[in-house]
């Protein structure tokens, strides 16, 4: 069997296209739940918000611009299929991808040193984008990029429960989402993981918000936004019915001596896209 | 209420605002965020004078992203969280007859500082495409030395909006407000 390839200037243009489409253009399902939210909040100011959110995602659509000006750090997770073979480097191809999207789409330069806090001016540095690899079956290659902003990452948290404190788990989302208020931009989506160990439980949480606004919650999760709601922080923190869209949790099995939660805040803007490319022999 | 002002902003017409009202301004308006401030609390207490006026003026908290072509242009200006110009807004009110300050997400023990004097009116956040179309014209950059997002742009704004009214100059704070209800309902959930 020959092998399938992939060529890296097709995949670099590609990527290009993706990381405009998440800047620039708010996955449907987002869109819809803001427009939902926009129609049921009863508080004149909130819908005000509302209204503005939507009116700017039509804009920033319609001239291809980004939506916010924190465009982010960005977050890419790469799928490869076992029977490819790639005869490029990918990390640096998604790093070529970067620089070139910060100079034509344009990006604001956001990545710096973290105690220097010198400013790489095109968005790659140090570990930096963040890459997550997995493999699957089959021959094609899936990227999904997530531009994330500091004002609604800055207000994530993770605690180390005791394995028999699963019933304040439920405190700890509350109070996270009361002490950021207006500050990460609501209505926001909620990733929660609970599980996996330290670093896992923080990566479930970050995936979680990748998952469609449009799929059902399970009751847990149900229960978690209704009490998230019942806060009336609302649209900005300026008061509503709509603090969050959604609450999606993910798991994994953990220590029997531990219960790590980890929730990422994620403001109205949840960006992502993907794309898919496949092997040519 | 809705309200369509001018800057710069008379001191009438910011008295009768209150907390929820909406407002739509028109005019000058100077971007301003962490570096800006301690540069203009460290001239004034120096007695130095600056190089813009801000009689009646609006700040906005706003890093914004420019594109320089001919001239400057905005590409995307949305506001910044205005939580870390807190502590340095009592004295910079102190010499400047600010009239409107401009940002996302509220200010923190600020309420006395703006009384009879001074709204905190909230852009929503994240809307940077928005707020650019609506910003007609970059008149000047002050202290381009401090960077692109720290500089003071003096930027012509028409109908910018919907502002709304977050701490009046009565003492009223719609965020505090907001913050305490939440507050209360999640103490009385722990006692369930």
């Amino acid at each position: 069997m020959s092998s399938l390839k992939i060529n890296q200037e097709a995949f670099i243009q590609a990527v290009l296209k993706t990381l405009r489409k998440a800047e620039t253009e708010l996955p449907e399902d987002v869109v819809n739940e803001l427009k939902k939210a926009f129609e049921k909040e009863v508080s004149p100011v909130a819908k005000a918000q509302l209204q503005a959110i939507l009116k700017n995602i039509a804009l920033a659509k319609k001239h291809s611009i980004p939506m916010c000006q924190d465009t982010g750090i960005l977050i890419f997770f790469v799928e490869i299929g076992r029977e490819l073979q790639l005869d490029f480097e990918l990390e640096a191809a998604l790093k070529k991808a970067v620089q070139k999207a910060t100079k034509e789409i344009p990006l604001r330069p956001n990545a710096v040193s973290p105690l220097g806090r010198k400013n790489s001016g095109d968005n790659t540095g140090c570990g930096i984008p963040d890459i997550n690899y997995s493999f699957v079956p089959g021959k094609s290659l899936k990227i999904t990029v997530a531009p994330k902003g500091a004002g609604s990452e800055n207000m994530s948290a993770l605690r180390m429960f005791n394995p028999t404190e699963i019933d304040k788990i439920k405190t700890f989302v509350l109070e996270t989402v009361v002490n950021a208020g207006g500050m990460p931009c609501p209505p926001l989506t909620i990733g929660i993981g609970i599980g996996g160990s330290f670093d896992k439980a923080a990566r479930l949480a970050k995936k979680a918000l990748l998952r469609k606004l449009d799929t059902p919650m399970d009751a847990f999760e149900q229960e978690l936004l209704n009490a998230v709601n019942a806060l009336g922080i609302g649209s900005m923190g300026l008061g509503g019915s709509t603090t969050a869209l959604a609450v999606h949790v993910e798991k994994a099995h953990c220590h029997t001596a531990s219960l790590p939660v980890a929730i990422n805040i994620q403001c109205w803007a949840n960006r992502h896209a993907s794309l898919v490319l496949k092997g040519e022999e | 209420m809705e309200y369509h002002l001018k800057t710069p902003l008379k001191s009438e017409e910011i008295l009768k605002l209150n907390a929820g009202d909406v407002v739509y301004l028109t005019g000058a308006i100077f971007t301003a965020r962490d570096e800006a401030h301690a540069r203009i609390l460290e001239k004034t207490e120096k007695g130095e004078k600056l190089p813009f006026s801000l009689e009646g003026a609006a700040i906005y908290h706003c890093g914004p992203l420019m594109k320089k072509e001919a001239g400057w242009k905005v590409v995307s200006a949305g506001p910044t969280t205005s939580g870390r110009m807190s502590k340095m807004t009592p004295p910079l009110l102190k010499t400047q007859a600010v009239r409107a300050i401009i940002g996302k997400g509220g200010m923190k023990n600020v309420t006395k500082a703006l009384k009879d004097s001074c709204v905190y009116l909230a852009y929503t956040g994240g809307c940077a495409a928005l707020a650019a179309e609506l910003i007609k014209e970059v008149k000047t950059v002050h202290w381009l030395d401090l960077g692109m997002p720290e500089a003071v742009w003096e930027l012509e704004v028409e109908e910018f909006g919907p502002l709304i009214v977050g701490i009046d100059t009565k003492g009223r704070d719609i965020f505090s407000e907001v913050r305490e209800k939440a507050k209360k309902s999640l103490k009385k959930l722990e006692r369930v």
